[in-house]
């Protein structure tokens, strides 16, 4: 079955793209949307029947180099699981939605079979994002990682015609490839120290690497914290991390369902996937986790301020991924990997349906991106409206603080409420407060702001802009409406639904994720921080008695390697993040609350505001607008300098020094031959071959005259 | 069946002989028959030199199918090959027929381009097969002259120039080369290359003219066979002949030289510089490998400035080169076996990407990158395959480019970790000139008025890549094709190197009485 889900995809790609010829256009699109339908299907049977335990499927052996041993396998865990369900069901829908949003193309003429190529595309994605999540091995894993690069850098090139999205397809494949770098020095270090690339082998290996020294460049480091640092880097790239990120606002050239496959759903979360997947490695490497911890908060943070300015749709949307992966990064820098998966797997409902509905407004706008020539358009696509209003309510966080109320211990809430607030109070429970969290609750607040601003200035107030494309503007068709409803549907209850596996107490996460765990001891330490007396949020039938001590009623007891995830002994975060205060808990509320009244504020009471407010911070303003001028400085210190240097070193290195040095020699030389050969035009083959006879006569009367070849 | 490596080897030649001796004549039906003939011979001894990969043992480490006579004055004729060189041997023999079906539309002197390319074909599978030093010589140098000739003769504008300089550079190397082999007969007492294989050569330190050589005759020994090995690979900063010798050469030309003539410096290496000389080897071994990561950086940063399409290639195979030069003075397993895994598959996506760029200079006549643009609007097969190749030569995984990469970088990660830093770089620069070039070619809206009707590949064309295709694919997918085939053997010069030297360094401490 896991075969199945593996290949239906790449089967998909290729009967599309290379038989579109013989079944037509609107076959290509069926194949391959029927075979993503039949392994998301698959995937939700392994998902809801997956019993935590880790099984392999070997299916061919790969790179074989004395103890250097790959192979093409499935790894099937609960983040296996995990990540099926997300990425078939959301490539099935996005595939679906795409026969509605490709239908026409002002980039293509009408004759043009553009269609077939697209589907090819998306499948081909979703098999390489596929590879990576099943990959039994750091290796193959590196194929799905470098897979994805390739199908995003030819997805967001699709429109081939326009300079813009060409450029933006190439940074996105070369910053990417800069994290890459990183990630292949991690798995040289890795092989180095463990002898295997196997995830197993580097789990059994983990704690030894804790105690080990690695000489790389010009120091000795600790081998755990420096192949994390590596591993890191690429999930940096990937994941669109501050400083690797510049290339995921540009990626927004691609067609829209791409950005909410691609770059909101599935790819972009990889790097967070890799993170939980060598947890037992991370676990061991403290200082890396505080450097992830803090450059995902940061980036929380960075990406929720350039949202606020931004006025294309899709780059607010962009930027808020971006943010929402720092969140994730943080959960994970914590050490809660469940519940970094848990706002992952949110996040991906959510978040690909606000690209689908931002899809279907630029649909039904006729490709206008700007928000600012949108406004009104609530009557005018309504069921587009709700779809994106459910994506606002989650990914702003609405829902009933647990303080309130809960229901089994389930707080009430759309999806991203649920997760959001667990990754804000693991972050606060890992530090007691802290840089990560006060980053993640300020980047709450501008998240709220910004996704009312786009809803506000979307649907809300009066039509600006084009007078005509206002009043062609339509409602998309089904095809595209069933998707959207389909993925609100998770965004409302994913949250809830899985709240107890991801982020309950030890034992419902620990029987989730397939580890092993037992009762806490008696003489467990006493994990207390702040006086915090608010223990309402734990409504099961454990924790009354022994939350007033707030020590864990279970912890996870497996070794590294067992189960999908590991959690070290010392690592009680995940406990603790329940007994935070309660103002740590409503803090996220709160700012949604805020978020939601100052845009008010500024897009509906008083629009005239932003201008206002804008113009008093000009050099603010233009800051953020241009995204911390983060493109700049890199054409400055990277990019110009490496073309001056490629010039430079080939006109003067090899040009003038190499070339000149030879030359030089040469004149000394030529003239000799030029008198040998007589002549100059072809002489200095039959040189040649005269020096070369000569030399053979040298050798082979030296070898006569000492008797001989023995 | 006997003598198969003698068979295969001089198949091409007697192809070549035919040629000379019966053709007659300029006309079209000559022209076509010369390169039918020519697409024969080289068929026909690919399918025999299948007899060679199928009886190939891998797991006997020694030399297999060798032929022994003797020769003239004394000399021994003497060929076989290990798990080292038969995969060389099957790439010249698998590149052959495509190179001369690439070569379809030649019209001037067809006879004689076709007969230098039959020969250059024997002379190359020699170079790989010969176990006697003397033998080697000849085939290694020889095999120049034809190819001096293609360049000379069927070349671009600046042909003289290119060759002139391919000649200066490869003379000092061969000089060089020359002298050790004299020295090493002269040490040794026989040019059997299996004998000197297990030859100690003399590595005391000793004084040269005011000078300390460490590693002594080994260390020059090392270094005059790599004076011509390094201008093989090409390494930097002796590689300039290279671009210049792309440029001008005709398509197969640049295809042979891509695919099987650099890939003598590496077999070189391989077969005389590590075994023969390893503790020179060790003392170079910084040298080498540094060498190695100045020229990924700088060739791959060169690249992105170019304005020729095959420059541009060149300079990448330059950089593709570094990593093999690099594997192999890694000096452990992956180190090697990525080195030649490198290497052959280098041999299918250059020579592909050199093809790539002939299939547009044939409609257009010009390598100029700006003259281009928007070629996918009316070329989408073309697209694709210069797609794939690009992704290959970037070392996307699941193509062959990847695994040598990585098995190479694995390699000198043990060694030294500034090395592989260095050479890491080179995988982002790579994405930024491959991608970059098929932007400007390939990407955009088709402008320009010159290509509006440009055709999309032939059927001819199209069954030259599918070959390169297939193979490019399945190393990259299966890539135990050719590393349990050269496992074993590169175990075992591994082996041998590692006891040698610690024979060499136990032997100087006692020698100076340190512990």
């Amino acid at each position: 079955m896991e075969q199945i889900i593996l290949f239906a995809p790449l089967i998909g790609a290729i009967i599309a793209g290379f038989g579109w010829r013989i079944i037509g256009d609107a076959g290509a699109q069926w194949v391959t949307t029927g075979l993503l339908f039949l392994a998301a299907a698959l995937s939700w049977v392994v998902f809801l029947g997956h019993d935590g335990v880790t099984t392999k499927v070997h299916i061919l052996d790969w790179i074989q180099s004395e103890l250097l041993d790959t192979a093409w396998s499935i790894r099937l865990d609960r983040l296996t699981a995990i990540m099926l369900v997300v990425i078939t069901s959301v490539s099935a829908l996005v595939h679906l939605y795409s026969m509605g949003y490709m239908a026409h193309d002002e980039n293509f003429s009408e004759n043009e079979s553009y269609r077939p190529r697209f589907f090819a595309y998306l499948s081909f994605f979703t098999f390489t994002m596929l590879m990576l999540v099943t990959a039994d091995n750091l290796l193959q894993l590196f194929f799905g990682w470098e897979g994805v690069g390739l199908a995003s850098y030819l997805l967001i090139g699709f429109y081939f015609r326009k300079p813009s999205a060409n450029a933006a397809a190439i940074k996105a494949f070369v910053v990417n490839r800069v994290g890459d770098a990183g990630f292949l020095l991690g798995i040289f270090a890795i092989f180095y120290l463990t002898e295997s690339i196997m995830f197993d082998d580097i789990f059994e290996a983990a704690p030894m690497l804790a105690d080990m020294t690695l000489t790389f460049l010009w120091a000795d480091w600790n081998a755990a914290n420096l192949i994390a640092f590596l591993l890191f880097v690429g999930a940096m790239g990937k994941s669109a991390q501050l400083f690797l990120h510049t290339w995921l606002p540009d990626a927004m050239e691609g067609p829209t369902p791409v950005s909410a496959l691609i770059h909101a759903a599935t790819m972009v979360t990889a790097g967070v996937f890799l993170i939980c997947r060598m947890s037992p490695v991370m676990e061991f490497a403290p200082e890396t986790m505080a450097f992830v911890t803090f450059l995902g908060a940061t980036t929380a943070f960075v990406a929720a301020t350039i949202g606020l300015v931004q006025n294309d749709i899709k780059r607010v949307i962009a930027y808020s991924t971006m943010s929402q992966l720092g969140y994730m990064f943080v959960a994970a820098g914590v050490g809660v990997y469940s519940v970094a998966m848990f706002h992952l797997f949110t996040h991906a409902f959510f978040k690909a349906m606000l690209f689908l509905g931002a899809g279907s407004v630029i649909h039904g706008m006729h490709h206008e991106q700007d928000m600012r020539n949108y406004g009104g358009l609530r009557k005018k696509m309504p069921y587009t409206f709700w779809a994106m209003l459910i994506g606002t309510l989650a990914i702003t966080g609405v829902g009933v603080p647990s303080v309130f109320f809960t229901f089994g211990g389930v707080p009430l809430g759309f999806a991203g409420f649920l997760s959001k607030d667990a990754v804000i109070e693991s972050a606060y429970a890992a530090a007691t407060g802290g840089y990560a969290f006060w980053m993640l609750v300020i980047a709450a607040l501008f998240t709220s702001f910004y996704s009312w601003r786009l809803m506000f200035l979307t649907f809300f107030g009066k039509p600006r802009g084009d007078k005509h494309t206002h009043e062609h503007a339509h409602e998309s068709p089904a095809v595209m409406l069933v998707p959207l409803g389909a993925l609100a549907v998770g965004s409302v209850l994913a949250g809830m639904v899985w709240f107890n596996s991801f982020f309950g107490h030890t034992d419902t996460v620990a029987k989730f994720f397939g580890v092993p765990y037992a009762e806490a001891s008696e003489h467990g330490e006493d994990h207390s921080s702040d006086a915090a007396e608010d223990h309402s949020a734990e409504g099961t039938d454990h924790g009354t008695k022994e939350g007033k001590e707030k020590k864990p009623h279970y912890v996870f007891t497996g070794e590294p390697g067992e189960g999908a995830i590991y959690t070290g002994p010392e690592n009680t975060v995940l406990n603790d993040a329940h007994y935070v205060p309660k103002w740590v808990k409503l803090s996220p509320f709160v700012d949604m609350i805020l978020g939601l009244l100052v845009a008010m504020w500024f897009y509906i009471w008083n629009p005239s505001l932003p201008r206002r407010v804008a113009e008093t911070n000009k050099p603010l303003y233009l800051f953020l607008l241009n995204k911390w001028y983060f493109d700049e400085i890199y054409d400055v210190i990277f990019v110009r300098p490496a073309m001056f240097l490629g010039r430079f070193l080939w006109k003067r290195g090899d040009g003038n020094v190499i070339d000149g040095g030879i030359n030089g020699l040469a004149l000394g030389i030529v003239p000799f031959f030029v008198r040998v050969a007589g002549r100059a035009q072809s002489g200095y083959i039959f040189t040649y071959a005269f020096a070369m006879v000569i030399g053979i006569v040298v050798l082979v009367t030296w070898i006569t005259f000492t008797g001989g070849a023995n | 069946m006997e003598n198969v490596l003698s068979i295969t080897t001089f198949i091409p030649l007697i192809g070549a002989a035919i040629l000379a001796i019966f053709l007659r004549g300029e006309d079209d039906a000559a022209q076509r028959n010369a390169k039918w003939v020519a697409l024969a011979t080289t068929t026909v001894t690919f399918f025999v030199s299948l007899f060679i990969l199928f009886d190939f043992d891998p797991n006997n480490t020694g030399f297999q199918f060798v032929e022994e006579r003797t020769w003239l004055m004394g000399l021994q004729y003497k060929m076989g090959v290990d798990g080292i060189s038969v995969l060389f041997v099957m790439l010249t023999t698998f590149m052959m027929p495509l190179t001369i079906a690439a070569s379809w539309n030649v019209k001037h002197r067809v006879k004689e381009y076709m007969i230098a390319f039959l020969i250059l074909e024997t002379l190359m599978l020699g170079v790989f097969m010969a176990l006697d030093l003397v033998l080697f010589y000849l085939f290694f140098e020889a095999g120049l002259i034809p190819m001096f000739l293609i360049i000379g003769i069927w070349g671009g504008k600046a042909r003289i120039y290119a060759s002139f300089k391919f000649f200066l550079y490869t003379f000092l190397g061969s000089v060089l080369m020359l002298i050790a082999m004299v020295a090493m007969f002269a040490d040794a007492g026989t040019t059997d290359m299996t004998v000197l294989l297990r030859h100690e050569f003399a590595s005391e330190t000793f004084p040269l003219m005011g000078v300390t050589v460490v590693g002594g005759m080994q260390t020059l020994m090392f270094l005059a066979f790599f004076a011509s090995f390094a201008v093989k690979m090409p390494m930097w900063p002796v590689h300039t002949w290279l671009p210049d010798a792309h440029v001008q050469a005709p398509t197969a030309g640049s295809v042979v030289l891509a695919a099987i003539l650099l890939k003598m410096g590496g077999y070189g290496f391989l077969r005389f510089s590590l075994p023969m000389f390893p503790v020179g080897s060790e003392v170079m071994t910084p040298l080498v490998l540094w060498l190695s990561a100045i020229a990924i950086v700088y060739t791959s940063l060169v690249a992105l400035a170019q304005e020729d399409m095959k420059k541009l290639i060149a300079y990448s195979s330059v950089a593709h080169m570094g990593f093999v030069t690099m594997g192999i003075f890694a000096a452990n397993q992956q180190g090697i076996d990525g080195a030649i895994f490198q290497m052959i598959s280098h041999g299918f996506i250059s020579g592909a990407l050199f093809l790539c760029v002939s299939v547009i200079y044939d409609r257009m006549h010009t390598r100029e990158i700006d003259a281009y643009g928007g070629l996918v609007n009316r070329m989408p097969a073309y697209a694709l395959i210069f797609m794939f190749f690009t992704m290959a030569n970037v070392g996307l995984p699941g193509t062959s480019g990847f695994v040598g990469e990585f098995l190479t970088l694995v390699g000198v990660f043990k060694v030294n970790t500034w090395v592989a830093l260095v050479a890491v770089s080179g995988v982002i620069l790579s994405a930024g000139y491959a991608l970059w070039l098929y932007r400007r070619v390939v990407m955009g809206d088709l402008i320009k008025e010159s290509l509006k009707s440009i055709t999309d590949m032939t059927r001819l064309e199209r069954a030259i890549f599918a070959p390169l295709v297939v193979m490019t694919l399945l190393l990259g997918v299966y890539p135990s094709l050719v590393l349990d085939i050269i496992g074993p053997s590169v175990e075992a010069l591994i082996s041998n190197y590692d006891t040698a030297l610690a024979e060499a360094h136990s032997a100087s401490q006692i020698a100076s009485g340190v512990e």
